[in-house]
């Protein structure tokens, strides 16, 4: 009889760890030419910016990584959904693992933003609409992992986490429109970010770079994810014939 | 579905009323905190005049988190938070009750002084009237709200810290439209469309949030 592809088989952490870890190397892989490619792109041919000068490169971290910032925190909260209505171990996990680098994407665009924004602005920080709400979504990963890190016991702590994660999905508009209202209504919008038509090769420079990150962000979830998958599953019957296998 | 809810919110008044320590202390946080700013800034009234709406404000964000561990902690220590989630009455119903119990203890009172505070920062009679009425349809959404982070962290060590981590980036668009709105009255614009988006807040966390914090409850109470 012929087993038929079944995609939930994957949900179960046993069977789930080895395909991660057979996928991670691919991911890591195509992050990496995707990154080379990116860079070579993005700092080699891509022209310099007549009114920034070289300065402007730094967007081909900074936007990618806003990007991933905000998607990933999408990608928890859909991990949150499945996991809150289907009852799955693995969906907690899942989303337990990308917080970290969501949190370390939205501090990267933060960073890289500030370093951008000294030169241009004359000003490492301004309260900016985009710039208060990504610092907000950064507030919104440390409060998700201060959660899920304050309780004991797993199970409690991936559903917690997933009810603070829709939760924090629905404010998500909300809070960026209020902030973005806020910020209209106090000062008058000194900067513009001069949204020009872009050179050709930039753009692909960033879409290369964003592709890299995503497959990066993927390689090192799964790493993650392995890692909480042992820990949490220690006492079941597939971890203690894997460590025997491998210390064989 | 309203004798439900007002039962609650009765019981829990009758609560609170025997111990009225916890209510008076949240006040005069509100009062010592807002007290503060003068202090630390200086006591030019133009400065103070353009300060008050944000300091009255965080503060009394800050004094509605203060008693949030409060607002489910006692009912599940001695177990009369399991018989409410055991009850036929829908759970959310309850929570509403209690949400409203909560606002009448903290968000009210703050509302009555908040006037008397504005006073202290030199602002004018319009503007003082906006204030209260902003604190008066503002805080029952940090009630609603902050009921989501209490349940979340209900029994957890160190809940009190974690409630402001998760709850307070949640208040901003109150905090927003609630000081935007003396604001705007300051500067002459009008406080209208920020008082009717306050509202909306208000009605939008007191009609949903309930769920959310009966769902946590249930998560908790596994």
């Amino acid at each position: 009889m012929k087993d038929r592809f079944n995609l939930y088989r994957f949900a179960s952490p046993a069977v789930f760890y080895p395909l991660a870890g057979a996928l991670i190397p691919y991911f890591a892989a195509v992050a990496v030419v995707f990154g080379l490619a990116g860079l070579w792109l993005g700092m080699l041919v891509a022209p310099t910016d007549f009114q920034q000068g070289e300065g402007y490169r730094i967007i081909f971290i900074h936007v990618p990584a806003s990007w991933m910032s905000m998607f990933i925190y999408l990608v928890m909260a859909f991990w949150a959904a499945i996991g809150l209505a289907f009852n799955t171990r693995l969906s907690g996990m899942m989303a337990q693992a990308l917080a970290p680098t969501g949190a370390l994407m939205a501090f990267l665009s933060l960073l890289t933003g500030a370093l951008w924004g000294k030169p241009m602005w004359g000003a490492w920080w301004v309260w900016d609409a985009r710039l208060t709400s990504e610092l907000i979504l950064l507030f919104l990963y440390i409060g998700y992992m201060a959660l899920t890190a304050a309780i004991d016991d797993a199970r409690r702590a991936d559903k917690a986490g997933a009810l603070l994660l829709l939760v924090g999905v629905v404010n998500i508009p909300i809070i960026y429109f209020s902030v973005k209202w806020w910020n209209t209504l106090h000062q008058g919008s000194s900067i513009n970010l001069a949204k020009s038509s872009m050179a050709t090769t930039m753009l692909w420079g960033m879409l290369l770079m964003a592709m890299c990150f995503w497959m990066y962000s993927i390689a090192v979830a799964f790493m993650r994810v392995r890692t909480i998958m042992l820990e949490r599953e220690r006492n079941t019957e597939w971890v203690k014939n894997l460590l025997v296998g491998g210390e064989k | 579905m309203f004798k439900i809810i007002t039962a609650v919110v009765a019981r829990d008044l009758r609560l609170a009323m025997r111990r009225q320590a916890d209510i008076v202390s949240a006040l005069f946080f509100f009062v010592i905190v807002v007290s503060l700013f003068p202090l630390g800034i200086g006591p030019e009234p133009d400065l103070l005049r353009k300060l008050a709406p944000g300091v009255l404000w965080v503060a009394a964000l800050l004094a509605t988190m203060l008693s949030l561990p409060r607002l489910f902690a006692d009912d599940h220590r001695d177990g009369t938070l399991e018989q409410l989630a055991l009850a036929p009455h829908p759970l959310g119903l309850v929570v509403t009750g209690k949400v409203i119990a909560h606002w009448l203890v903290s968000g009210l009172p703050l509302a009555l002084v908040a006037p008397v505070l504005g006073l202290q920062f030199d602002l004018s009679r319009e503007a003082l009237l906006v204030l209260t009425f902003a604190i008066l349809i503002g805080t029952p959404a940090l009630s609603g709200i902050g009921a989501i982070g209490a349940a979340l962290t209900l029994g957890l060590r160190g809940g009190g810290v974690l409630v402001s981590l998760l709850v307070l980036p949640l208040y901003i668009p109150v905090l927003i439209f609630g000081a935007g709105a003396v604001d705007a009255t300051v500067t002459g614009l009008g406080g209208e469309g920020h008082l009717s988006l306050l509202a909306a807040l208000t009605f939008a966390s007191l009609g949903f949030a309930p769920w959310a914090t009966a769902a946590a409850l249930k998560i908790a109470l596994e």
